[in-house]
Order: C-alpha cells, then sequence, then structure tokens
C-alpha cells in the first residue's frame, strides 16, 4: 500500500494566540501529561490568571453503554474493568452487585469478605497512585517513587490472586472465581503494617510542608453548594465538609459489620482533599486488619448457589449432567433477569459508581448507564478554574483525580 | 430470501427464546408501603401531576408529564430535600412507543433515599433543560443529546460531548449498528486522508475480531504460511513457501547462536502440523 500524506491541517497547534482583548488562549492538552489522560482543556488566560476554561472530553470513547447492550451480563464483566482503570475490582463489585440485586441473590459470605477485602486494596493502589501522580504534578518526585513502591506490594497480592495487575476481573456475579491463594492473609497483613508506617512518612514529607501547603491550601475550593450541584461523591464532596459516604450511609455488601471513620474535611480546598485520602488509606487499612478473621471463620463457597442464573461448582459441572447442561445454557445464550429496572450504587475509590440497568428480560441488557463520578469532576472544571492562576490548573485536576477511562467510558 | 433484519432494533438479540418461558418481573408495590416515600408522594402529588408511582428495588419510582420536570425537580430538591441528582439520562423505546423515557436518579442525603423521576418524550419533542437546578445536568443532558438526538432547551451549551461535533447519527440508540453506520466507516478516512483516498485505503474495519483469510498482509495461518502480499483471493496457495529464518545458521543472541536454524524437512513440529 502506498504512502499517503498526511493530510491533517495543523489545526489544533498546542498552542493558539489570539490577540484580542489581550487575552490568550492555550490549549492545554489532549495529550498534556498532567492531564491525567486525554483532557483537553481550553484555557483563556489572562496573563496568568484564567478568565474561562472549557473541559473537553471524549478522547478515549470506546461506546461501553453500547457494547453493553450487545453483550450478556457475563460478557460484559470483563469490559467494566476498563473504566476506571486504577480500581478495575470496584467497577466489577459495581456492575456484579447491580446485576446480583437484579436476579435477587447473595454472595456467599466468603466470596464477600474477599470481595471486599479486593474493594480495600483496589481503594489502596487507587489512593496511592493519585498521591503519587498528584505529588509529581505539584513538584514533589520522592513521593511519586516512595508511593510507587508501596503501590506494587498491592498490585501483587492482587495479582496472587487472580493473576492480573491492571484489569482485574476478580469478581464474578455471585461470587469470586477463586479463593485466596495459601498465606495471602499473612502477606496482607504484613502489607498492612508496612503500609502503615509509610503513610506516616509520606504524611511526614507533605503534611507540614510549605511548598506543598502553598500550592494546594485556598486552591480549587468547591463550596459545599456548589459540590451538590454539581453531584461531586467521594473525597472531593466529603472535602467539602459533607459527611456522604455509601459505605457508611446506605451499606452494602459487609461494610455494616465493619468499623470504620469517614474522614472529612471542612476547609473545602485541594489541601483537605489530601487530607481526606490520606486518612482514608488510614481507615481502608483498619478495614482490612478486621477482615483478615472475617475470612478464616468463614465458610468455603465462594459462588451464590442460583441455578438458573449462575452456574454450577466446577465439580458439579464436571460429575452431573444437570448441571453440565445448565452451563451450556448459561455460557450460550446467558442468563435472563426479570423485567425492571435498577439503580446500584457503590462507593468506589473516586466517589459514587453507579450502575442502571433496564431489563427486558432478555439476556442481553436493554439499557445499561453508568455513573462514573470522575465525569462531574471534570465537568466542574469549568466553573473551578476560572479565577485561579495557571500553575493551579495541574493541581486541580490532579487533585479530582479524574481517570478517563470513566468519564469517556 | 435474504434474512430479515429489523433495521429499528439493531442490537444484538438471542438465538433462542424459550417460547413457554414466561419472565418474571421485579415485584413493584405501591408508595404507600414505605412511610417516607408515602409522605413525599403526597406532597409531589400535591404540586405536579403525577402519572403513576411505585417502589421498585426499594427505590421509588415516580412519573410526571415531560413538561413538568423542571417543576417536579425543584420541589423535590427544595421542599423535599432530595439534594442530589445524581444521574440522569434517556432510554430508548422508539421501535414501541416513539419515543424516550428521560430518567431523573436522585438522592437524598437527608433521607438516605433515593428516587426516579420519569417522564416520557416524543422522538421530536423537546425537553425543558435542568440545568438551572442541578449544574451537573449541564454535562448529562450534553451526552443524553450526544447519545440519543434529544433536544434539550434552555442549555447554554448543547454540543456534542463524547463524539465528535460533526458525528452523523446518534449511537446509543437501538437503530444503530454496534459497529457503526457507513458514514462511520470513512469517518476517519475522509478526515485524515480525504474523500480521494477511499479507493485505496477502504473502509474501516471497526470488528476488532474480524479475520481476513484472504489478507496476507495482516493475517498468517500456521502450518499454511504464505509469503507477504501474495494475492490468494482466487483461492489457490502457492504449494510450497519456505518459511526459515532470515539470519542464516539461525538466530543470534547474545554474540551465540542460541535459536538453531529451521530446517523445514527434518523439522517434527512442522511434520505434526500439517
Amino acid at each position: 500500500m502506498q504512502q499517503q500524506v498526511n493530510r491533517l491541517k495543523p489545526f489544533f497547534e498546542n498552542i493558539n494566540f489570539e490577540r484580542e482583548d489581550n487575552t490568550m488562549v492555550v490549549n492545554f492538552g489532549p495529550q498534556h501529561p498532567s492531564a491525567h489522560g486525554q483532557l483537553r482543556l481550553l484555557l483563556e488566560l489572562q496573563g496568568e490568571e484564567i478568565v474561562k476554561a472549557v473541559p473537553t472530553v471524549g478522547y478515549l470513547h470506546r461506546g461501553m453503554e453500547k457494547m453493553a447492550e450487545n453483550m450478556m451480563y457475563n460478557e460484559f464483566l470483563p469490559t467494566t474493568d476498563r473504566m476506571d482503570y486504577i480500581a478495575s475490582s470496584s467497577n466489577n463489585y459495581g456492575f456484579a452487585l447491580a446485576v446480583e440485586k437484579l436476579i435477587g441473590i447473595e454472595a456467599p459470605r466468603r466470596a464477600e469478605v474477599i470481595r471486599t477485602m479486593l474493594l480495600e486494596l483496589n481503594r489502596l493502589t487507587s489512593h496511592l497512585f493519585w498521591l503519587a501522580t498528584h505529588a509529581l504534578d505539584v513538584g514533589a518526585m520522592s513521593i511519586f517513587l516512595y508511593a510507587f513502591r508501596e503501590r506494587e506490594f498491592a498490585m501483587d497480592l492482587i495479582e496472587d490472586y487472580c493473576g492480573a495487575r491492571l484489569t482485574h476481573s476478580s469478581i464474578r456475579i455471585g461470587g469470586v472465581p477463586s479463593d485466596l491463594p495459601d498465606n495471602w492473609t499473612n502477606e496482607l497483613s504484613a502489607y498492612v503494617k508496612i503500609l502503615t508506617e509509610e503513610i506516616d512518612k509520606y504524611e511526614g514529607l507533605l503534611t507540614e510542608n510549605r511548598i506543598w501547603k502553598m500550592r494546594l491550601e485556598n486552591v480549587g475550593i468547591i463550596t459545599p453548594e456548589v459540590a451538590k450541584s454539581w453531584g461531586c461523591t467521594g473525597v472531593a464532596l466529603r472535602a467539602s465538609g459533607i459527611k456522604w459516604d455509601l459505605r457508611k450511609e446506605m451499606p452494602y455488601g459487609l461494610y455494616p459489620e465493619l468499623d470504620f471513620d469517614i474522614p472529612v474535611a471542612q476547609t473545602c480546598d485541594s489541601y483537605g482533599r489530601y487530607k481526606c485520602y490520606m486518612q482514608e488509606m488510614r481507615e481502608t487499612m483498619k478495614i482490612l486488619t478486621q477482615l483478615i478473621p472475617m475470612y478464616e471463620n468463614s465458610e468455603p463457597q465462594l459462588m451464590a448457589h442460583a441455578p438458573s442464573y449462575i452456574s454450577a461448582t466446577k465439580e458439579d459441572i464436571m460429575t452431573q449432567n444437570y448441571s453440565l447442561m445448565q452451563h451450556f445454557v448459561l455460557v450460550t445464550q446467558g442468563m435472563r433477569p426479570p423485567k425492571g429496572e435498577i439503580y446500584v450504587a457503590t462507593e468506589s475509590p473516586k466517589g459514587e459508581l453507579g450502575f442502571m440497568i433496564v431489563s427486558d428480560g432478555s439476556p442481553y441488557p436493554y439499557k445499561i448507564k453508568v455513573r462514573a463520578p470522575s465525569f462531574w469532576h471534570t465537568g466542574i472544571l469549568e466553573d473551578l478554574l476560572p479565577g485561579h492562576q495557571l500553575a493551579d490548573v495541574v493541581t486541580i485536576i490532579g487533585n479530582l483525580n479524574i481517570v478517563f477511562g470513566e468519564i469517556d467510558r | 430470501m435474504r434474512q430479515y433484519t429489523n433495521k429499528q432494533d439493531a442490537q444484538k438479540k438471542s438465538y433462542y427464546d424459550d417460547r413457554f418461558f414466561i419472565t418474571p418481573q421485579l415485584p413493584r408495590v405501591c408508595a404507600s408501603e414505605d412511610e417516607v416515600y408515602a409522605a413525599d408522594i403526597e406532597s409531589l402529588k400535591s404540586h405536579v401531576e403525577v402519572l403513576e408511582s411505585y417502589i421498585e428495588a426499594e427505590e421509588l419510582v415516580v412519573y410526571v408529564n415531560a413538561a413538568d420536570n423542571v417543576k417536579a425537580i425543584t420541589y423535590l430538591r427544595d421542599t423535599l430535600e432530595y439534594d442530589f441528582l445524581m444521574e440522569l439520562s434517556a432510554i430508548d423505546y422508539i421501535k414501541d412507543r416513539d419515543g424516550f423515557e428521560i430518567f431523573y436518579e436522585m438522592l437524598s442525603t437527608f433521607k438516605h433515599k433515593r428516587l426516579r423521576v420519569k417522564c416520557f418524550i416524543a422522538v421530536k419533542e423537546e425537553l425543558q433543560s435542568v440545568e438551572s437546578i442541578f449544574k451537573m445536568a449541564n454535562w448529562s443532558e450534553r451526552e443524553m443529546y450526544d447519545m440519543y438526538g434529544v433536544k434539550v432547551i434552555n442549555h447554554h451549551n448543547l454540543k456534542r460531548i463524547l463524539m465528535p461535533d460533526d458525528w452523523y447519527d446518534y449511537p446509543l440508540r437501538k437503530t444503530y449498528p454496534l459497529h457503526g453506520d457507513e458514514t462511520a466507516q470513512w469517518y476517519e478516512v475522509d478526515k485524515i486522508f480525504g474523500k480521494e483516498a477511499r479507493d485505496v485505503i477502504g473502509p474501516e474495519e471497526r470488528d476488532q475480531a474480524a479475520v481476513d483469510r484472504y489478507d496476507t498482509t495482516r493475517f498468517a495461518r500456521l502450518g499454511h504460511e504464505v509469503e507477504f502480499g501474495v494475492d490468494i483471493t482466487d483461492g489457490k496457495e502457492p504449494e510450497h513457501t519456505p518459511i526459515s529464518y532470515q539470519e542464516e545458521g539461525g538466530v543470534k543472541l547474545f554474540g551465540k547462536r542460541l535459536v538453531k536454524e529451521l530446517r523445514e524437512d527434518k523439522s517434527i513440529t512442522l511434520d505434526k502440523r500439517r
């Protein structure tokens, strides 16, 4: 095939000077390293001050909701990994929980314990990743290295469990695919011990650091009213003084049994959000420590027993004819949930992750709408950025913890 | 005869349906079953016309007229303490009812309850924006317009958000095929190389699992190797294509010939594969 000359006109050069009214239009992204993915920001600058900001998204759009309508429920589950790919188990869980509520089953206790362990490990990896990249954006290089070192341990634990480091697919509709490997809980408690010490060190480096405080304090103030209006959830909401965490307020899974606190900050700024994230990691480790004895005291069943929706255990499939037949039907035709609509939200590391499933009774969902928290955390940039300095843009983007896999879906 | 395909619904369908299977319905109970919801629905009824209401999956669903959406949501926020609008979007019922169901997913942090406001609009009808009540609707309504083509009025910037501005058709409608329509196949070719390059490049294949047996530039078949770019579209393959490593005497790694030279006639693996 003949090589074609690229006919793209130099239309979106990275910087576009327009000398009207002495303001300058800067095109930030979509390939900017601090944009944490494919975010394009059109910034109108007056000197170094931002007058107007227009965030543009859609560069990572893969049409997941369309794909979902053309997939069986079990087929769609690995696709959810690719939404918030920093904490993919939390997407798996959100989807699996929504389908479970729709078909009216509950995962067995051991599965629920393993799921919660994975969710909280994912919260740790996500928060550590946030800390590392955010600090790097602001200029603290060493934190990036330390936080990634500890994140690696958590990734290793997840890898030991499900074999994957990024796209876990570690949760199934109705339970989990396998039990924890030998010695896994010991490694988990060792990790919790290490991280407890390390988080103090991170805080020692950052919390009272003059530069860190200057860059974060009073930057990106989201008042409670704005947060509510823009549908902010997760830390962005809690740092605005509203104590709202779905794990506590509308609990699901094992969370009612677990003892943990919800950190809140009243400052509404980036620094408050940073404090919340750090405290939340400590709370997560509290949860993980409580989960280990719960795991040991649970029955070994891993998948719920619901023959019309969920395949039997491997042993049954291999030995019993009827189980094999049901498994065959479930794999080739898929499960047929009842007709109805359901909205199930879970607290992912980024905020409220909701799955709205409209089922018409066929094996393919009629509609799935994913409520991804980052979508509105990006939208809010439109209102948040004006009035700030150009250098604050990276602080605010990094601080809001947006992931483009789930914004564009 | 060509197989009938429903153009109104391009979504994938199950290949088998049991005629005697009766699909169950998620149980719907009356709104008066729950104390909080009962009070809410009474209060809401006095303010806007409620067409239908029930509790499904522990969540109150309220149908209102499409013209009342702003009124209902303002009332819910200001009086009934539903302080969050979590999500809004459309559901495509063009085939059955020639319109969309719009849902507004609301949350009350005071009552710890969720509530879904729903309304129905015909395909070409317009919907009032709720952006003035909840700013999050700014992006959600853009997404709804982008994906379903629901026209929202009084929105300050109703542009496509995820798809390119000049995209044709609305991807989440049931009429839109999964791999895109014909316009979508040529979109990038036209945009980057120009329409005159269509013959050279060909339409974009959006099915990532597609395998073209006769394409010898992008696909290979083990055991039936053909040289790169040979035309086999007539079904005739060369009798024998020698497969050997490019380096004579085997592949050199770390200064040594670690990979031995392949002797086709003596290879047991190749023999087995044929």
